[in-house]
């Protein structure tokens, strides 16, 4: 039978992996819808203009799911994880306070002007809102990440009578994983945009789209990629150092290493077994798990055998190879991609199929990199401070079953019409002529999607300037 | 016990924000609320209306609820978790309306047409189980968490005062920011909004003091007996002028077409600051004081700071954005 311990961790990683999907997208999307507004400022090419509009929809509706599932996440703490608050409370308090308070309502005041207000603001004031809607998503990240990382690596605090106080908030915010995490998440983000405009583009030319467009963004989007990928693999690889120093059960988990060893070698693949704590069918490379987190060949590496506490280990093992297989296939194709589109200008048909069917690899990398990290955080929650299982509710078992039964029924509608949408937003914008763009007559008389001949409007002013 | 020095004050500047927040969260999200539930099922010109209306601002809105959680988690820890423990179903339904409703909002304008229709049920009925949901909350706050059948009873009543309440604002919001056939309809939605909001409350202010010996006392025999006594006066004529405006609506020029509105904010801030008095200094009624659950004074410093900094901005901005889509919702020429 599940007891209420288990049904909340589901909950709340059901929750969050639902939640960090939407973000992972708006953070970097915004960005993104800024530099296409810059460059139609700068060089009045209605084609920016373009890619802004049909980019800031799927903006729009990415951000709605961010934000109603993040209202859930505010919940949670309270009605799954007392314990929490009551031990750490009076450290995630004010940082989880300051996201709301500098983040969230700058994001969500000038959303409205950055989704509405294009004809009734000027077109500095409208660039300044998608500014300011693009800082705050990336404030978010920042204190939440700075909460997260805080408890893989707490510091600046103290335990009075098992209550946590804090003793500089500089160190708290600073923690030692934190600007690590915050990097890679931001880069992250990054990438799982760049891949979602590439593929989306790309199924509208396969489709037949010949506005320009398409083109464009596809083009701005793969060479983002390339660009953001290596930095990634490279901020992912000092992360793991950082780990190393901090979390050595954590690393000893995502390499599967059980006998703390000497050149240590690196487990390509094998199915790590739990019971009788050693790997089968294991494919390795000697060494190599010693070079990479040592840079010697010969380094020690330490074992699970040595930790008293350690995460469960095939979940971990598993969900790290899948991010970073996702990381190098994202490299792979990001440099080829840009070679082709140097060269020749066009990607052939085989290519921009690759591309529809990369639209989401940056969730899977990020939903396996968030499974690394808080699994292999377990059994604690605040590492060295509290057990998860110290923290969890009394509500009856039954009563977190049936939120669970509810929370997932709507995240799988939810995201089963999410993806659809995006799809039925490329097809429709394929119909639409070159002169007429995107306002279909359905658009003239929704006033949600009404971007399409106001901006039209507006692009006559802006581009006068 | 009560602590003396910061440690008394503190708290109480962390309530009156919190409050404030939530007052904030009724009066906003409550006329968004409102005028989801008020979607009319036969006319969809109306419902893009009304949904233009409320484009620009529900996310903001909804973010003051966020905050209000917020400052209860970072003020009072174990109030948060205690309340939230006994509150654990409602949140879930309430959570669940306010994801149906929130995303409803941007889909139903993407989706093929025939799936639109869809949407905004969704979006009616997501926001009609929040309020319905947060009522239902208020009412078992206020009966101190009671587990009886009169507490139930009385928390639907509080359910369905609560979303009369949100329909009464919204409609009035409808009446300030539409025109033509669609204001005459939001104006009689709001007489009959006024009306139900009207008795609840009244229902609401006899049951209160009567189920709470210290309700009671704080009303009847406190030093501000008489002072007290101006809330519901207040209250009264706010009603009162309402209810003759919207009983001879329409007027010419769309004469002071923002009354409703106003008076409708008149009430919930009554309500409301009548309801924070009663229940001052619990935050959980009759069990935990704001100073026995409030967290570390180095904390509350920490986020005080940076409230005083950052609060003026948000208000700075939120004004600046409401002046940007100021006037009557166009259909067409919405931006
Ligand atoms: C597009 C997404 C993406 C890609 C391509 C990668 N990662 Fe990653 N990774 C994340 C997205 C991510 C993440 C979801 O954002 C995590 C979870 C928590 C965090 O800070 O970042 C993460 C966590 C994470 C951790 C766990 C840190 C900890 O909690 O202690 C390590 C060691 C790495 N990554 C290393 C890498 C390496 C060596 C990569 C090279 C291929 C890589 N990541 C690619
Ligand atoms: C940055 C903010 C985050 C915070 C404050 C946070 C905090 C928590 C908490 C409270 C739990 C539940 C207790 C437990 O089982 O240990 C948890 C577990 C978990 N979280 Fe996170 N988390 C964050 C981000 C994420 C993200 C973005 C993901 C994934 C997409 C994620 C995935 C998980 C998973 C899978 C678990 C379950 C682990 C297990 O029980 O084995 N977390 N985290
Ligand atoms: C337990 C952890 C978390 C909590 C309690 C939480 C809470 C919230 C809330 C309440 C919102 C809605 C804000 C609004 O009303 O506008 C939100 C949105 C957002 N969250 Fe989270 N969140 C968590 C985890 C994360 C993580 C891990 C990230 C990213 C690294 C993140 C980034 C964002 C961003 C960028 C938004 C803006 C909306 C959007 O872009 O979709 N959050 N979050």
């Amino acid at each position: 039978m599940l007891d209420t311990f288990l049904l909340s961790r589901i909950q709340f990683a059901a929750n969050i992996s639902f939640h960090i999907l939407f973000p992972s997208i708006t953070i970097a999307l915004c960005w993104f819808l800024f530099y296409f507004r810059v460059q139609y400022n700068r060089t009045g090419d209605e084609v920016w203009m373009r890619c802004y509009r049909f980019w800031v929809k799927i903006f729009a509706l990415s951000f709605a799911l961010g934000v109603v599932s993040g209202i859930t996440m505010s919940f949670q703490f309270g009605t799954n994880w007392p314990g929490y608050m009551e031990t750490v409370g009076n450290i995630a308090g004010p940082l989880l306070g300051y996201e709301v308070l500098t983040a969230f309502f700058l994001e969500a005041t000038f959303l409205g002007i950055m989704l509405f207000g294009i004809n009734r603001v000027s077109p500095r004031m409208h660039t300044l809102a998608t500014f300011l809607v693009a800082v705050g998503t990336s404030l978010s990240a920042f204190w939440i990440l700075a909460l997260n990382s805080w408890m893989h690596t707490p510091a600046g605090f103290e335990m009075r009578d098992g209550v946590a106080f804090p003793l500089s908030w500089w160190q708290i915010i600073f923690n030692p994983s934190m600007p690590y995490r915050v990097t890679h998440m931001l880069l992250a983000s990054g990438l799982t945009a760049a891949f979602l405009i590439a593929g989306i583009s790309a199924y509208r030319l396969l489709k037949g789209d010949h506005k320009p467009a398409p083109r464009l963004a596809l083009k701005v989007a793969v060479y983002a990629a390339a660009v953001l990928i290596p930095l990634q693999v490279l901020v992912g690889d000092m992360h793991g150092l950082n780990t190393l120093e901090h979390q050595p059960a954590k690393i000893a988990a995502m390499e599967a290493i059980w006998e703390t060893t000497e050149g240590a070698p690196f487990t390509v693949f094998a199915l790590p077994d739990e019971i009788d704590r050693l790997n089968r069918f294991a494919l390795e490379i000697p060494g190599a798990a010693s070079f990479i987190l040592t840079h010697d060949w010969r380094g020690e590496v330490k074992g699970l055998n040595e930790f008293t506490d350690h995460p469960p280990v095939a979940p971990v093992f598993y969900s790290f190879r899948l991010m970073v297989g996702m990381g190098m296939l994202m490299w792979l194709v990001a440099w080829s991609f840009s070679w082709m589109l140097l060269k020749k200008k066009t990607l052939p048909t085989w290519a921009l199929r690759s591309l529809v069917a990369m639209s989401f690899s940056g969730w899977i990398a990020i939903l396996a990199g968030w499974y690394v990290t808080e699994i292999g955080r377990q059994p604690y929650l605040v590492s060295g401070v509290l057990k998860s299982h110290d923290a969890v509710t009394s509500v009856a078992s039954g009563n977190v079953g049936l939120s669970l039964m509810i929370y997932l029924t709507l995240y799988a509608v939810l995201l089963t019409a999410y993806i659809r949408t995006l799809f039925v937003m490329a097809r429709k914008s394929v119909l639409v002529d070159r002169g007429e763009d995107m306002v279909t007559l359905q658009e003239r008389h929704n006033p949600l999607t009404q971007t399409g001949d106001v901006a039209g409007s507006a692009e006559k002013t802006g581009a006068a300037l | 016990m009560i602590p003396v020095g910061e440690a008394y004050w503190l708290p109480v500047i962390f309530i009156a924000l919190m409050g404030l927040a939530f007052l904030l969260y009724a009066v906003l999200d409550g006329y968004d609320l409102g005028v989801g539930i008020l979607l009319p099922h036969d006319e969809e010109s109306q419902r893009d209306m009304m949904i233009a209306s409320i484009g620009p601002f529900w996310d903001a809105n909804e973010t003051w609820l966020v905050l209000g959680v917020g400052l209860l988690l970072i003020a009072f820890p174990s109030a948060h978790s205690q309340i939230l423990f006994h509150l654990y179903l409602p949140v879930t339904l309430m959570l669940g309306g306010l994801i149906l409703r929130g995303v409803a909002f941007d889909f139903r304008a993407k989706v093929p047409p025939h799936d639109k229709r869809m949407w905004d049920w969704a979006f009616k009925g997501g926001s009609l189980l929040a309020t319905l949901s947060q009522g239902y909350m208020l009412g078992l706050f206020v009966m101190g968490f009671e587990q009886s059948p009169a507490a139930h009873a009385f928390a639907l009543l509080s359910a369905v005062c609560v979303t009369a309440g949100y329909c009464f604002i919204g409609a009035g919001w409808l009446v300030m920011k539409t025109e033509g056939e669609l204001q005459r309809r939001a104006a009689r939605w709001a007489r009959i909004g006024l009306w139900m909001t009207t008795l609840g409350i009244a229902a609401v202010s006899v049951v209160n003091p009567l189920t709470s010996a210290n309700v009671f006392a704080k009303w009847f025999s406190g030093p501000f007996a008489l002072l007290l006594l101006l809330i519901p006066l207040v209250c009264f004529f706010a009603v009162l002028v309402a209810d003759r405006y919207l009983a001879q609506f329409p007027f010419a020029d769309d004469f002071g077409c923002w009354i409703p509105f106003v008076a409708a904010m008149v009430i919930f801030v009554l309500s409301f600051a009548a309801l924070g008095y009663s229940f001052f200094p619990y935050v959980v009624p009759g069990r935990l004081t704001i100073w026995e659950a409030a967290s570390a004074t180095e904390s509350l410093w920490f986020i005080l700071y940076g409230a005083m900094i950052v609060l003026p901005a948000i208000i700075f901005y939120t004004l600046y954005a409401y002046r940007v889509f100021w006037g009557k919702t166009r259909q067409l020429t919405y931006y």
